[in-house]
């Protein structure tokens, strides 16, 4: 939480400094921090979206390993109402996983806060899949289904500074779209 | 280019999702086609659609909005399974659909018959393309509207308009298919379900993407190859018509039927609405939210401005094609067959 | 019990092959084949469709007097006004029997006898039962429909007093298209075709980019690269209420395909042998019977299951 808020603070001095939060989530950051904030995330949106159980047509229990390209950690997904499962692991943890998303950070963002279209994103090569190909087909019409998008939804849970986070997630985002 | 019309044309607007839906209705649609979780729709994909209940309040939220709802089951039931067919049929008519869009002779009587009052629009998937084609089903089934094969030029259609007793609505966006629809059995030959009977092309659990050591993108369907992408070329859908391949007389592999790309007729919309079109259909139920806002509203707005006497620019709507690449497809000439 | 009596049909022939080869072919098939039935006409390009129209009376007559029946087959695709025009003229035609291939031939031969052939989509019971109020005394099945949906048609079939058929033998039609992949292999369009077609009197084959063997362009119409083979289902086929079997033509061994057929019919040889007498003849060809074995459509099974019971 500490975390969050003084990287809130930063980028609300300098909203532009797209590279700094780039690099700031790049350095090494600690997992233990990454992962409460992840598992309060998916516990919460399993919870309050039962429909996405059924949109994931029977992969619930499918393991979806997410690599953000341009970070230091990967994540493990596996979205079982039963026990859900969202953890930041370290790159090449040679975790197994039934399917694999690829994409930088930024794109990943864009897509669970519903602003790109993942087709779009594949057949530019910014998204990259492998594995089980249904299961993913699921997973995204199952996320795609949440009203206004996951990327609020998870940052709502955090309160105000969740959710001004996301608006300089998006600010930056948005500068980078430009700037390509 | 100032144009008169005795309607309004509509925009018609897909949605696979309860989500997507209210984009398509908040964006601007005035009407959504959507269907259920099952083989009676021809995008029977996994994830998607809807269920009795997601669609009672979605058509509910539609109406509430001023917009119309039209329910796809545009299958063809195979022997011994049409009750999941009349079942979707009454569903649909319980929960109040506008239409119901069918491709089917058996699920067009049946509909006809039980209710009377539910107006039936023809599906693409029954791939009537002719004056006596569409007059059969407007006759035996008093079919309202028939969307048109992909494969008509604009002059084509206006003459088709003068001679039919019912309703145009032409795809002006989104995946650009090759085959005559209702016809194809390419992905039966390869994967065992069939794009008819159970409402897939190139099923999720068939496709397989592998990158290998150069980088480039390998795109199978049940173990068949159907492209090979290096790091600078845009790949599209894995679907066996947009693939690559080689013949005896020439060097080269190369898009035996197409490449990847996406229909795009944003350059001909005055044109069309000149010739009588009543209904313009945006493709893409398997897209995101993220698509239809993008897309519906773009549309929504051409449409208007066209209406108006402007002119449009949609090359903005590129970024969310296949292959990145868009085409006028058979619409603008003959040279495309 | 009366023993129903299964006929053998010669589909339309699907490829570009010179006229004087098709009547020659015809001849044959009136002098030598044991076939009840002969479809003609131009089903895939109605581009192709003048070339053989010199020749038609010739053919129909010696078919005729070998005892045929001759039943002329509509295009599959009808779109432009010159295919609207051959389309009805044919319909209107009283004196052969006509299959229509799409609906706009339906619709011309609503309310007179006629038959349906495959290109059109006979899926179920409710679709059979409307068609045949409507004029229609014999169904040619699509190709893709499996074993169990061919039973309750052939149930459906009966009550109804239809014929049914189905294609037991030859490459299938998997896609029609408004685009000509014959012409675009050769850098062409339709209008400017050349009738580069004619190079293949088998269709052209495609293969992946893995060099596996996959489909076959037959101009607008897009096919399997392997051969169906349901000589073996034959009898099975018979029990479900199937009286028709469709052998559609090839330039190269269709004679014996259609020996092979017949003496299936006649019981005189075994499903194993037939499968075996025809794998032998298409080489590395691979014959296929995956659709009525509610399989990947290319892949072929040797389980005979009509053996199995």
């Amino acid at each position: 939480m500490n975390m969050l808020s003084i990287l809130a603070k930063r980028l609300r001095k300098n909203p532009a400094c797209k590279e700094e939060l780039l690099r700031l989530l790049a350095r090494p950051i600690p997992l233990p921090l990454i992962n409460y904030v992840l598992n309060r995330t998916i516990v919460k949106i399993i919870r309050n979206y039962p429909s996405l159980f059924n949109r994931l047509s029977g992969h619930h229990h499918k393991t979806f390993l997410i690599e953000i390209t341009n970070l230091s950690f990967d994540l493990i997904l596996r979205p079982d109402p039963a026990s859900p499962h969202l953890n930041a692991i370290r790159k090449k943890a040679g975790f197994y996983a039934d399917a694999t998303i690829s994409g930088s950070f930024l794109t990943l963002i864009g897509m669970i806060d519903g602003r790109f279209d993942g087709d779009a994103l594949f057949f530019t090569r910014d998204l990259q899949i492998s594995g089980d190909t249904e299961a993913i087909v699921c997973l995204r019409n199952a996320l795609d289904d949440i009203d206004g998008s996951v990327a609020s939804e998870a940052a709502s849970y955090f309160g105000p500074i969740g959710v001004q986070f996301l608006t300089i997630l998006r600010k930056v985002a948005n500068e980078h779209q430009y700037s390509t | 280019m100032n144009i008169n019309i005795q309607h309004k044309p509509e925009l018609v607007c897909p949605a696979g999702t309860p989500a997507s839906l209210r984009t398509a209705v908040d964006s601007g649609a005035d009407t959504v086609y959507c269907g259920f979780q099952n083989a009676t729709n021809a995008r029977n994909f996994p994830g998607l659609n809807f269920t009795t209940a997601e669609l009672e309040e979605s058509i509910a939220y539609a109406h509430d909005h001023k917009a119309h709802v039209l329910v796809a089951l545009n299958t063809f039931p195979p022997a011994g399974q049409f009750p999941l067919w009349k079942d979707a049929v009454d569903l649909a008519y319980k929960l109040g659909a506008n239409a119901i869009i069918v491709a089917d002779m058996g699920v067009a009587l049946y509909a006809k018959n039980k209710y009377p009052d539910l107006r039936l629009h023809l599906s693409v998937q029954a791939g009537a393309p002719s004056v006596e084609a569409i007059k059969f089903y407007c006759e035996e089934f008093d079919v309202k509207r028939v969307v048109l094969p992909r494969i008509l030029t604009i002059a084509e259609i206006k003459s088709l308009k003068q001679e039919i007793p019912c309703e145009i609505e032409c795809f002006i966006f989104g995946n650009h298919g090759l085959m005559a629809e209702g016809r194809c059995s390419l992905t039966n030959y390869a994967t065992g379900l069939s794009t008819n009977m159970d409402g897939v092309c190139s099923p999720a659990n068939f496709v397989s993407y592998q990158v290998d050591v150069n980088r480039n993108l390998n795109t199978e369907l049940n173990r068949f190859t159907i492209d090979s992408f290096s790091c600078s070329q845009n790949p599209g859908y894995p679907t066996i018509c947009k693939g690559r391949y080689t013949v005896a007389h020439r060097d080269d592999p190369y898009y035996a039927f197409e490449e990847p790309l996406s229909l795009n007729l944003a350059d001909l919309l005055p044109e069309l609405i000149a010739a009588g079109v009543n209904a313009f259909k945006i493709e893409g139920r398997q897209r995101s939210k993220a698509y239809i806002q993008n897309v519906v509203s773009s549309w929504r707005n051409a449409i208007d401005t066209v209406l108006e006497g402007g002119t449009v620019n949609m090359d903005h709507l590129l970024s969310l094609t296949e292959g990145h690449k868009q085409t006028l497809g058979a619409y603008e000439t003959k040279r495309w067959k | 019990m009366d023993t129903i009596q299964g006929n053998l049909t010669l589909g339309p022939i699907l490829f570009h092959w010179p006229a004087e080869t098709k009547r020659d072919f015809y001849f044959k098939i009136a002098d030598e084949s044991p076939i009840n039935t002969v479809y003609l006409g131009e089903v895939v390009c109605s581009k192709r469709s003048p070339f053989l129209m010199p020749y038609y009376a010739e053919i129909t007559d010696r078919l005729a007097r070998a005892g045929k029946k001759v039943v002329f087959s509509s295009l599959a695709e009808v779109m432009t006004q010159r295919e609207r025009k051959i389309t009805e003229e044919l319909c209107h035609d009283e004196k052969y029997e006509v299959e229509a291939n799409d609906t706009s031939a339906i619709y011309h031969l609503r309310k007179k006898p006629h038959r349906i052939g495959q290109y059109c989509n006979v899926y179920n019971e409710e679709t059979l039962r409307y068609l045949a109020l409507n004029g229609a005394y014999h169904v040619v099945l699509p190709a893709e429909l499996p074993r169990n949906t061919i039973s309750v048609m052939g149930e459906t079939a009966k009550t109804l007093d239809v014929s049914l058929e189905v294609q037991v033998s030859g490459r299938v039609g998997l896609a029609l298209s408004a685009r000509c992949y014959h012409a675009r292999s050769y850098g062409r369009v339709k209008d400017n075709c050349q009738y580069v077609c004619e190079h293949d009197p088998d269709g052209m084959p495609l293969k992946t980019l893995t060099d596996q063997r996959f489909l076959c362009i037959n101009g607008i119409q897009t096919m399997s690269y392997g051969y169906l083979n349901l000589l073996p289902q034959i009898p099975e086929l018979m029990e479900m209420g199937v009286t028709n079997f469709r052998i559609s033509p090839h330039s190269l061994h269709t004679d014996t395909i259609i020996e092979t057929a017949y003496s299936i019919l006649q019981g005189s040889i075994s499903g194993e042998q037939a499968a075996s007498i025809v794998q032998s003849l298409l080489g590395d060809v691979p014959c296929f019977n995956g659709f009525y074995n509610h399989a990947a459509g290319y892949e072929w099974s040797n389980h005979d299951h009509s053996l199995s019971r």
